[in-house]
């Protein structure tokens, strides 16, 4: 098996109301250095082990389609070569 | 005129459609289940609004590779009627039927409450029951609604008239006083550049009749309606 890790993040200048909800709150409780917080997804994906190129690309593909939304989201792709626990 | 209802697992709008467009609006109505492919002999469609695949992931994304979609595509692509009320907005969003993209509410809250809109665009197959600038009382209900585009096309939103429903005051004010969930340029419905999909967030099947409250959504469909039945015919 092969596990990839894609993380998406809200865009640079996207309004993410759950962050600034995070951050007053982490605020509330002294951590006042905290400027801001943008909160996004972690999302596992195990495949069938397949060469890393193929992998890559269809995993950004997938990203593309529907991991992610594009109008709003960026996405970036980790493989991590690893036995399903 | 016979119009298509899409239910997909999660929606929780379609009888409330199916009610005011047959009872009301006096229409030939059908349910169409998501896993239909091949939909024919509609003269308009309608996504509801619901929670679409508990609207995992993000709202609308799932039921956006839903097997009905790529029908619905076709039929908007020919230039069918479709309206997307809500979850069903949120899907043409995410199938890019429509542009731009849905973020939580800004007050992170889901919000239930009826909101007035300014009627932006009474020229619309959607809308030509309207006066120009009339402003309605229409109900809302969902935790993201707050719309976004980058700016060159919210640009091309406006250049072109495509913002229909802007939320507004009771007389009309347009202005971020009003608008409930941070949608921006106060955003609350937008329709295709070919003009024949609309989206909006405001629910129309739920005041369709004065016992429920209000009557102004009912004018939604009769305008689809009207324009069905005089459709070629010019203005």
């Amino acid at each position: 098996m092969l596990k990839a890790n894609v993380y998406v993040t809200l865009k640079p200048g996207v309004l993410d109301p759950q962050g600034e909800a995070v951050q007053k709150s982490l605020h509330v409780l002294g951590y006042e250095a905290v400027e801001e917080v943008r909160i996004g997804k972690f999302i596992e994906v195990w495949m069938q082990d397949t060469d890393q190129e193929t992998a890559t690309a269809q995993l950004r593909e997938m990203s593309d389609k529907l991991l992610a939304n594009p109008v709003i989201e960026d996405f970036r792709v980790e493989l991590a070569g690893a036995e399903r626990p | 005129m016979k119009f298509g209802i899409v239910v997909f697992p999660g929606s929780n709008c379609d009888a409330d459609c199916y009610y005011a467009l047959k009872d009301v609006a006096g229409q030939d109505v059908e349910y169409i289940w998501h896993k239909e492919t091949g939909i024919s002999g509609f003269d308009a469609l309608v996504l509801p609004g619901g929670f679409s695949y508990g609207d995992y992931l993000r709202t609308g994304s799932i039921a956006r590779f839903s097997p009905v979609m790529p029908a619905v595509v076709d039929f908007a692509g020919q230039g069918g009627l479709v309206l997307g009320i809500c979850n069903g907005f949120q899907i043409l969003l995410e199938s890019g039927l429509l542009p731009g993209a849905m973020l939580r509410n800004r007050s992170l809250r889901f919000i239930c409450d009826t909101v007035s809109l300014q009627v932006e665009q009474s020229d619309t197959p959607f809308t030509n029951q309207f006066a120009p600038g009339e402003v309605i009382q229409v109900p809302i209900a969902h935790g993201e609604g707050n719309y976004f585009c980058d700016p060159a096309t919210l640009e091309e939103l406006k250049r072109e008239g495509r913002i229909i429903f802007s939320y507004s005051s009771a007389d009309g004010e347009v202005s971020s006083a009003y608008n409930p969930n941070g949608s921006i340029a106060n955003i609350a419905g937008i329709i295709n550049r070919p003009g024949n999909v609309l989206g909006m967030m405001p629910h129309p099947e739920r005041c369709a009749e004065a016992v429920l409250g209000g009557e102004d959504g009912r004018r939604v469909f009769a305008s689809m309606v009207h324009w069905l039945q005089r459709q070629g015919v010019p203005a």
